[in-house]
């Protein structure tokens, strides 16, 4: 192998932010034909490399070679002619425009500078789709394809580029299993064909199927290359975070109780009017983790709010603890025992240019002890946040610098130590992991389970498939706003489970399978 | 991923630290005014061709140190005093429109409309003064501020509501509503409030309503004291009261804040309504305390000036109590460096607009002083420039 020269090879890469040293002499080799995943914490240091690599970063030392040559890259565009192409996690597409339109945005190398040449870009197209297994048709919108054929199109993007250095980070984080397969099928015939291809994700199980070879990085540096032949999860785990990481969480069985939340008929619309969620009956009792499995999209946001307070829905009834809280407001909720951990953070769980100690208070400021009247206690504030932060274990160099200053997982800590205290009666999950590392998601879901056995009733919301197999003592599967199959944890077969997310059709009527209480 | 380099859980937070060097947020506010008073004194080199006949490298800096002595900064102890109560008495309404414009700014609101707001309290208090001026004085002067106040209020409370109720946005609506009341008032006093037996239209004669005035015979009036009571009761609501956490919180995440359960609805209304009575009250200030009266015609640019006050001040009581001084001072002085120096006292304007360019323009301030873009960026600014297009807030 060693006589193949590289299609990519980066030696020695550093690269310093003031304070940090975000890249620490790392050397990667990327051979034609190659699939090789780049593992790493959030903060390890991959995007820094990526970026050096596409040119948007100079590195402070090192060099980059591309077929054995040494070469600069000067930015994006260049690094495109030179055949380096990434596919990015948020799709960078327009949904209005064609298939064909969106690959031939900011495509410069016409021949003609003035007119596009529709012809012969859809044939193209056509053909690149044919030679990799997926055809496609150029004039669809894109706003009509499925998040599996958006990545492709992502892809296809790339190769109309001719680009023979592929970077794919987190391809998969929004698919369904069965197109996560479908698009390895994608790559592997990619890789096949002679291009190379830079895999990054943190889900341990793909990397091990898809990758020819592994690299972890850690705090900057490459702390080990691994063929995947010779490791297994628990191994990458412990290279990526530096310490043995339980995986899988230890969780005895539910004792679950009565219902604490339960829905009946209710039906939401989304913003535009339109009904997202349709006719949906659920119970969770108390003691137990219901997960709710979907594909991003099919009503689970308009859902959650409805019973979160955020949404009136149109339709149906919404109790909790015997209280009929149907429409009720989000204090009027929070109040009646609802603690939530809402999807987008940034957008409703944390007030970024705020302190520390003002986020850990949102939902409570009012009351005491944190409140006299109308006159804020700052000092009660303080020790909360104080108490919080050690109980938490939130890293953060004192309680009045602002959350936006955290790091991804600290920040969702800061949400957690505010919403999993105190005394409650139903935990909303929605996404409480994405985006984050390996340790913090091992931390929310100890911290999950916890409550769960101190018999809160627990709703888990996740577009991570794997996350609701692993915490749901029941998993209910949504698909365009109805509840279409409710399967028990520790049973479910993931097959399936995709399956009905992808169709909302189940193969045969399963023996295992509860009726929608 | 984030581009830039994050920690990971275990490492201490290096960023964290890194990032919360706090760098006073005074910085671009101070070096803009530096700024401004460079280039002014480049203008005041190029017009003295025109002014005094001749350059003079001298003459900016005689022209600030006259702008000095005429705002108090001198050592004759009588000029010291004429001159620093006069500059009080310019930066006491430019105070209170602050904390107005500032308020708004803090719940994500720019209130363009504190000119209207002031018109309209100065027309409430200078009418209603007018119609108590024979009541006992302390009953006829509350009387005539809680006027202005209620009518600024109004001002402020109209657009509050549309843009919570109907998301009419608030910079359109308060525009609208400055040129309502210099309607309003062309109308009223020129019929309803019109007094009889003068030889211009006017309001009548405030009589006991008539603010007294503190000491001597300088013009340092009571409502001087309005502002400087002012500036601590905002800063505690804002900052050590739950409403204004709630305030805040709106300003800053408007999405956050209802996930908290707080309404922002009712919190757009109230701060435009408690915006509008600062504004209000300054106007009733001016007119109970210095003018006296209200004619037809007029005008002030106390409003507009009120919001470089809060840009300026970064949009915080204590902030805006210094840029407003300053902004006295520069009124106060205007005059003797006029006198002394032959520069005509609109300098005073120009530097003042330019001090706004390079609040607004804070790029060009980081640039020339080399200051790091980041934890300092202006937020006022922010909410200057965004434009909602959510509609009604729920």
């Amino acid at each position: 192998m060693a006589d193949v020269t590289p299609a990519l090879e980066m030696r020695g890469i550093t690269k310093r932010y003031p304070g940090v040293l975000a890249n620490d002499h790392i050397s990667l080799d990327l051979r034609p034909g190659e699939i090789h995943a780049l593992l790493g914490e959030n903060g390890a240091g991959k995007s820094t490399l990526m970026n050096i690599l596409y040119g948007l970063a100079v590195p402070d030392e090192g060099e980059i070679l591309l077929d054995g040559t040494a070469v600069t890259i000067h930015g994006p565009s260049d690094a495109i002619a030179r055949g380096i192409s990434m596919v990015h996690q948020h799709f960078m597409l327009v949904p209005v425009l064609t298939v064909a339109e969106n690959i031939l945005l900011g495509e410069e190398t016409m021949a003609n500078p003035i007119f596009l040449d529709r012809k012969e870009a859809h044939r193209r197209i056509a053909e690149l789709g044919k030679r990799f297994g997926f055809e496609i048709d150029p004039e669809a919108k894109v706003e009509s394809l499925s998040v599996g054929w958006q990545q492709r199109v992502e892809i296809l993007k790339a190769l109309y580029r001719q680009a023979r250095i592929l970077v794919l980070d987190e391809p998969t984080a929004v698919l369904t299993p069965q197109e996560t397969a479908e698009i390895f099928a994608v790559l592997r015939r990619l890789a096949a064909e002679g291009h190379s291809i830079i895999f990054i994700s943190h889900k341990l199980y793909e990397v091990l199927e898809i990758a020819d070879r592994i690299t972890v990085l850690r705090r900057g540096k490459v702390v080990g290359t691994r063929l995947p032949a010779e490791t297994d999860e628990d191994d990458l785990a412990e290279l990526m975070v530096g310490r043995e990481v339980q995986l899988t969480v230890d969780r005895g069985e539910s004792h679950p109780a009565g219902p604490v939340l339960e829905v009946r008929g209710l039906r939401v619309n989304d913003d535009r009017g339109r009904e997202a969620v349709r006719n949906v009956d659920l119970d969770v009792r108390a003691g137990e983790i219901l997960g709710i499995a979907g594909v991003a999209g099919n009503g689970q946001d308009e859902l959650v709010e409805a019973l979160t307070g955020l949404r009136k829905p149109t339709a149906g009834k919404v109790t909790l603890d015997g209280q009929d809280v149907t429409g009720h407001r989000p204090r009027a909720m929070n109040e009646a025992g609802l603690r939530f951990v809402p999807g987008d953070r940034h957008r409703f769980g944390l007030v970024l240019p705020f302190p520390v100690d003002d986020n850990l208070v949102l939902t409570s400021y009012y009351r005491p002890p944190y409140a006299k009247g109308f006159v804020r206690d700052e000092e009660a504030i303080d020790e909360a946040a104080r108490r919080a932060i050690s109980e938490f274990d939130i890293r953060t160099p004192s309680e009045h610098v602002p959350v936006s200053t955290l790091s991804g997982g600290n920040q969702q800590k800061v949400i957690v130590a505010r919403e999993f205290g105190g005394d409650l009666k139903l935990l909303v999950l929605d996404q409480p992991t994405r985006g984050l590392d390996v340790g913090s998601i091992e931390f929310i879901h100890r911290q999950a389970i916890a409550r769960r056995d101190a018999g809160a009733a627990v709703l888990l919301v996740s577009a991570e498939l794997d996350e609701v197999l692993e915490l749901s003592d029941r998993i209910a599967i949504m698909y365009r706003g109805e509840i279409v199959a409710i399967r028990v944890g520790r049973t479910a077969d993931k097959e399936e489970i995709g399956l009905l997310m992808a169709t909302g059709q189940r193969d045969a009527p399963s023996a295992e399978s509860e009726p929608v209480s | 991923m984030s581009a830039s380099p994050d920690t990971s859980i275990e490492a201490p937070e290096p960023k964290a630290r890194r990032r919360f060097s706090p760098r006073p947020a005074a910085a671009v506010p101070v070096l803009a005014v530096v700024l401004a008073f460079i280039v002014g004194s480049v203008l005041i080199l190029v017009t003295s061709l025109a002014t005094v006949g001749h350059i003079d490298l001298g003459l900016p800096l005689s022209a600030y140190l006259a702008l000095l002595e005429g705002a108090g900064i001198t050592t004759d102890p009588s000029a010291a005093v004429n001159g620093l109560v006069n500059t009080m008495v310019q930066a006491a309404p430019l105070v209170l429109g602050g904390l107005s414009v500032g308020v708004a700014f803090k719940a994500g609101l720019f209130n363009i409309g504190a000119q209207g707001q002031f018109l309209i309290g100065a027309l409430a208090s200078a009418g209603t003064g007018a119609a108590v001026a024979s009541w006992p004085g302390p009953l006829a002067i509350a009387v005539a501020i809680l006027a202005g106040c209620v009518a600024g209020a109004a001002w402020g409370f109209v657009p509050g509501a549309l843009k919570a109720l109907t998301g009419a946005h608030e910079v359109v609506t308060t525009i609208m509503l400055n040129t309502i009341a210099a309607s309003v008032i062309g109308w009223l006093v020129t019929g309803p409030l019109l007094a009889t037996g003068f030889s211009f239209d006017r309001t009548g004669d405030l009589g006991n309503a008539t603010l007294p005035i503190l000491f001597g015979t300088r013009n340092l009036h009571l409502g001087v004291l309005a502002s400087v009571v002012a500036v601590p009761i905002v800063w505690f609501l804002l900052w050590r009261s739950t409403l204004g956490f709630e305030i805040r919180t709106t300003g800053a995440n408007p999405s956050a804040a209802r996930y908290a359960g707080m309404r922002p609805a009712f919190l757009i209304i109230f701060t435009m309504s408690l915006a509008g009575l600062l504004a209000g009250l300054a106007g009733s200030m001016e007119i109970l305390g210095i003018t006296h009266f209200m004619n037809a015609s007029y005008g002030t640019s106390i409003g507009f000036d009120s919001i470089t006050v809060a840009l300026l001040g970064r949009a915080h009581p204590v902030g805006i109590v210094f840029a407003a001084l300053l902004f006295g001072a520069m009124r106060a002085g205007a005059g003797l460096m006029q006198i002394k120096t032959g520069i005509p006292v609109e300098i005073v304007d120009v530097i003042q607009a330019i001090v706004l360019l390079f609040i607004a323009a804070d790029v060009i301030v980081r640039r020339v002083f080399r200051i790091r873009s980041g934890g300092t960026g202006l937020a006022e600014l922010q909410t200057v420039t965004k434009s909602y297009g959510e509609g009604a807030v729920r």
